[in-house]
C-alpha cells in the first residue's frame, strides 16, 4: 500500500517536472515558426533556413516533414484538430480545398506590397492555380507539368528527326515506331492507373472540364470526346500497351529495352533517367512538349505552393519566410539541391538550369500550362476519370456509355457543391 | 436489531459492485458508447469538407449514405477483397496455429519455452515496422522470398505489383503476424485434454491420425470456436497491412472495407459516408459471428 502511494507521488512529481520543463524550454527560445513540408523537399529546405534564421534573430523555424502519401490527410486532420502549422508546402491542386475550409490566408495584399514576389515573373497558369474566385491563397514554390520523354534513336529509325508537335505528327510517328517494333513492342506508355496523360490531352481542348460554375461534369462535350478518342485510339491501334504502372516492374529498364518510345511523365524523371539509364542510353533520350491537337499543346499546371494558415499567430514572419524561399537566388539554390523546377521565370536564367537541355521542353510547356478545375472535389473526379478510361480500354465499354456514366458520377460528387451554390455560401 | 443490519448489507450489496465497475463503465461510456452513438448520428448526415468549414453546411440525409455506399462499385470490390482475405486467411491462420500448437505440445518437442516465445513474437511486433520489412521480403527483384522461389526453380512473382498476387502476399503476411496468438490459446486447449483419453486410444490401437480426429479435434471444439470468432472479427477489420504495403494498389485489389472507409473519411473527409461504411461492416461482422455460433450450436446438438 505504502509503496503504491509512493509510486503515485513519484509519478505526480514526474508529471509536474515534465510540465515545468516544457514551460521552461518554451520561454527563452523566442519565436518558433512551424513549417510543414512534403517529402524530400523538407530534407533539403533545412539547408536554406540557417540564412533566414540569421536574418531574424530569436526566430527558430521548425521544419516538419510529412510523407507525400500521408500529406493531404495529415493537413486536413490538423485543420480539424486545430493543429495546423504557421506555413506549409501544399500541392497546388489542394488549394481549392483549403480555401473552401477557410484554412488559408489571402495573400494578394502582401504580394502587392512585396518587393520580392512579383506576379509577372511567375508562369501564368501556375500562378492561376493559387487564385480561387479572384482571391490569392498561395505563392508557387516549385512547378511541374507532364510531358513526353522519348527515345531519339527509335524516332530517328522510324524516319523522324524531330519529336512530333501535333497529334497528326504524333500519330504518324507512333504508327511507324509500332511497325518497326512489331507485335511485342509499343510506341507510347500511358499507365492505365494514372489520370495525368488523359488529363493533359483534355486540358488542351477549349471546352472546360466542368460547366456551370464547375457544378456539373462537362465530359460529354466535343472537346473531351476528342481527347478521349485520341487516347483510346492509341490503345486500339496497339500503339500503347494496356498496362498499369504496377504491371511494369521497372519503367526505366523497359524504356531502355524499347518496349515503348514515348512516356508521359514529370520533371522528377529527368534525374531518374540520368541515374537509372545505362551510359550507352544517355544520348538516346530527350524531352518534348506534349503534342496538342494543332501544334504544341497545354499540360496540367502542377507543383507546390507555400500557403499561410489562418490560425497562425506569426503571419508576418510566415510571409517573410515565404518571401525568403521565393527570392530568385533561393529558387535557384533550391533547384540545384532538389532538381525541382523553379516557379519564377528569372530563376531559369541560373546557369545550371539554363544548361540543362532536358528542362527546356518543360520551360516551354510551363508557359502554356493550365490549371485543373478549382473545386475541392477535383481529385476524386480525376480518379473517376481514370476508372472511366480503364473501363473503356480494358473493360471494352463504349466511350459514349462510359462518358455518360462519368458525367453522372461527377454530377453526384458535385451535388453538395450545387446545393451550396444555390444557398451561395460558397461564392 | 437485525433489520438495520440487513438493510445496511442490502445497501452495500448495491453500492459495492457499482463502485467497482463504475470507473470502467464511465470510461467505456465516454470513450466507447458515446463516440459510437455519435458516429451513428453522423452516418445520417452528409458531414463533409464543407460541413467541416461551416457547420451550417451540414444536412440530415437519413439513409442516403447507406444507399449510396451500396450503389458504389468500389464498396463491393472492397467487400469481395475483404471476404477473400477472410475466407482464405482465417482457415490458413487457424491451421498454421493448430499445427504449431500440436508441434509444441508434442512430447518429442525440445526447447518448448524458446519456441513458444519465438513463434508468439510476431504477434507482439509493431505491424507497420514488420510490414515495411515484408515489403523488402516481397520485392520482385531483391526480395528474399523470390530468391528462395528462384532457388527452387520457380519464376519470380511480382508480389505487390500483380493484382493476382497482391492479396495472397497480404494474407501470407497477416497469417505470419497473427498465428502466434491463436497458437497460445490452442496450446492451452491441448494441454487441458486428459492424457488418459490418449492412453486408452493407444491401448485400443488407434493411429495418430485417428487420435487427432476423434480425441484432439472434438476436445478442442469450444476453443476452436472461440479462436474462429476472434480471428473472423479481426480479419474483417483488415487495414494496416494494405495501408502500409500497397495503399490499396494494384488496381484496387487490396482495398479492404476498412481501407475504403479510411479513404472516404480521412482522404476525402466524407465522414457521413465513412461512418455508414463502418456500420455496414459492423452489421456484416455481427451477422457472420452469429452464423458461426449458430453453426456451432447446431453441430453441437447433432453430436
Amino acid at each position: 500500500m505504502t509503496s503504491r502511494r509512493a509510486s503515485v507521488l513519484r509519478l505526480a512529481a514526474l508529471l509536474c517536472a515534465a510540465a515545468l520543463s516544457a514551460a521552461c524550454t518554451r520561454e527563452p527560445a523566442g519565436t518558433t515558426l512551424k513549417f510543414w513540408t512534403i517529402g524530400r523537399e523538407g530534407e533539403v529546405v533545412a539547408q536554406l533556413l540557417p540564412e533566414f534564421e540569421r536574418a531574424h534573430p530569436g526566430v527558430h523555424v521548425r521544419v516538419q516533414q510529412i510523407p507525400l502519401t500521408a500529406a493531404h490527410e495529415k493537413l486536413l486532420t490538423a485543420f480539424a484538430g486545430d493543429a495546423l502549422p504557421d506555413v506549409a508546402q501544399i500541392g497546388n491542386t489542394w488549394i481549392p480545398e483549403f480555401a473552401a475550409l477557410g484554412a488559408v490566408e489571402q495573400l494578394q495584399g502582401r504580394v502587392t506590397d512585396s518587393s520580392v514576389v512579383r506576379q509577372d515573373d511567375y508562369f501564368p497558369g501556375i500562378w492561376d492555380t493559387n487564385v480561387i474566385d479572384g482571391k490569392l491563397y498561395g505563392v508557387p514554390w516549385y512547378v511541374d507539368t507532364r510531358l513526353v520523354f522519348y527515345r531519339t534513336d527509335l524516332l530517328a529509325q522510324a524516319g523522324f528527326a524531330q519529336p512530333p508537335r501535333d497529334w497528326d505528327e504524333w500519330r504518324r510517328a507512333m504508327a511507324a515506331i509500332k511497325q518497326l517494333g512489331g507485335e511485342k513492342k509499343y510506341a507510347v506508355f500511358l499507365p492505365l492507373n494514372e489520370f495525368e496523360p488523359l488529363l493533359g490531352l483534355a486540358l488542351q481542348q477549349s471546352d472546360p472540364l466542368l460547366r456551370d460554375h464547375a457544378s456539373y461534369g462537362n465530359f460529354e462535350s466535343p472537346g473531351f470526346r476528342r481527347a478521349l478518342a485520341f487516347y483510346v485510339e492509341m490503345f486500339r491501334n496497339g500503339w500503347a500497351p494496356p498496362m498499369s504502372n504496377t504491371q511494369i516492374s521497372n519503367v526505366w529498364d523497359e524504356f531502355s529495352h524499347g518496349l515503348f518510345a514515348f512516356y508521359i511523365t514529370g520533371p522528377w524523371n529527368i534525374g531518374e533517367f540520368k541515374r537509372r539509364l545505362s551510359a550507352d542510353m544517355q544520348d538516346k533520350w530527350n524531352t518534348a512538349p506534349l503534342p496538342g491537337p494543332d501544334g504544341p499543346g497545354a499540360g496540367a499546371a502542377g507543383g507546390s505552393s507555400l500557403a499561410i494558415f489562418h490560425s497562425s499567430t506569426n503571419k508576418q514572419l510566415a510571409w517573410e519566410l515565404t518571401e525568403f524561399l521565393s527570392s530568385v537566388p533561393n529558387q535557384q539554390r533550391f533547384y540545384e539541391l532538389t532538381g525541382d523546377l523553379p516557379a519564377r521565370r528569372s530563376a531559369w536564367d541560373d546557369p545550371a538550369l539554363a544548361g540543362e537541355g532536358y528542362a527546356r521542353a518543360f520551360r516551354e510547356q510551363l508557359e502554356r500550362a493550365k490549371p485543373t478545375p478549382k473545386v475541392p472535389e477535383w481529385e476524386r473526379i480525376a480518379q473517376e476519370m481514370q476508372l472511366m478510361a480503364d473501363r473503356v480500354i480494358r473493360g471494352g465499354v463504349a466511350p459514349d456509355v462510359a462518358l455518360r456514366d462519368f458525367d453522372a458520377v461527377t454530377d453526384d460528387i458535385l451535388a453538395k457543391r450545387r446545393a451550396l451554390l444555390v444557398k451561395s455560401s460558397v461564392p | 436489531m437485525n433489520k438495520p443490519v440487513a438493510n445496511k448489507s442490502a445497501l452495500n450489496k448495491h453500492y459495492v459492485p457499482w463502485t467497482f465497475v463504475g470507473p470502467a463503465l464511465l470510461a467505456l461510456g465516454v470513450f466507447f458508447a458515446l463516440p459510437v452513438f455519435a458516429a451513428l448520428l453522423l452516418s445520417f448526415t452528409d458531414f463533409d469538407l464543407y460541413a467541416l468549414a461551416d457547420s451550417k453546411n451540414l444536412r440530415v440525409v437519413w439513409l442516403d449514405n447507406y444507399i449510396e455506399v451500396l450503389r458504389t462499385p468500389l464498396f463491393w470490390k472492397a467487400l469481395l477483397n475483404t471476404l477473400y482475405f477472410v475466407v482464405v486467411g482465417v482457415p490458413l491462420s487457424i491451421g498454421v496455429a493448430l499445427g504449431a500448437a500440436l508441434l509444441l505440445n508434442s512430447p518429442l518437442a525440445r526447447a518448448k519455452a524458446f519456441f513458444r516465445t519465438a513463434l508468439f513474437a510476431p504477434y507482439v511486433t509493431a505491424v507497420v515496422a514488420v510490414a515495411l520489412i515484408f515489403r523488402y521480403l516481397f520485392h520482385t527483384r531483391y526480395g528474399l522470398i523470390n530468391y528462395g522461389l528462384e532457388y527452387l526453380g520457380f519464376a519470380p512473382i511480382d508480389w505487390l505489383g500483380d493484382p493476382h498476387w497482391s492479396m495472397p502476399a497480404i494474407i501470407l503476411f497477416a497469417v505470419w503476424k497473427n498465428f502466434g496468438y491463436n497458437m497460445i490459446i490452442l496450446l492451452a486447449g491441448l494441454q487441458s485434454i486428459p492424457i488418459e483419453l490418449y492412453e486408452a486410444a493407444r491401448i485400443d490401437g488407434a493411429s495418430g491420425w485417428r487420435q487427432f480426429r476423434h480425441i484432439t479435434l472434438p476436445s478442442l471444439r469450444p476453443v476452436l470456436l472461440l479462436v474462429a470468432i476472434i480471428t473472423v472479427a479481426g480479419y474483417f477489420q483488415l487495414f494496416a497491412e494494405p495501408y502500409v504495403m500497397t495503399r490499396g494498389d494494384p488496381l484496387q485489389s487490396t482495398v479492404s472495407v476498412l481501407y475504403y472507409m479510411f479513404q472516404q473519411g480521412f482522404e476525402w473527409w466524407n465522414l457521413g459516408r465513412a461512418t455508414a461504411i463502418a456500420f455496414l461492416l459492423f452489421a456484416l461482422t455481427f451477422f457472420v459471428t452469429r452464423l458461426l455460433l449458430w453453426f456451432a450450436r447446431r453441430h453441437g446438438e447433432e453430436t
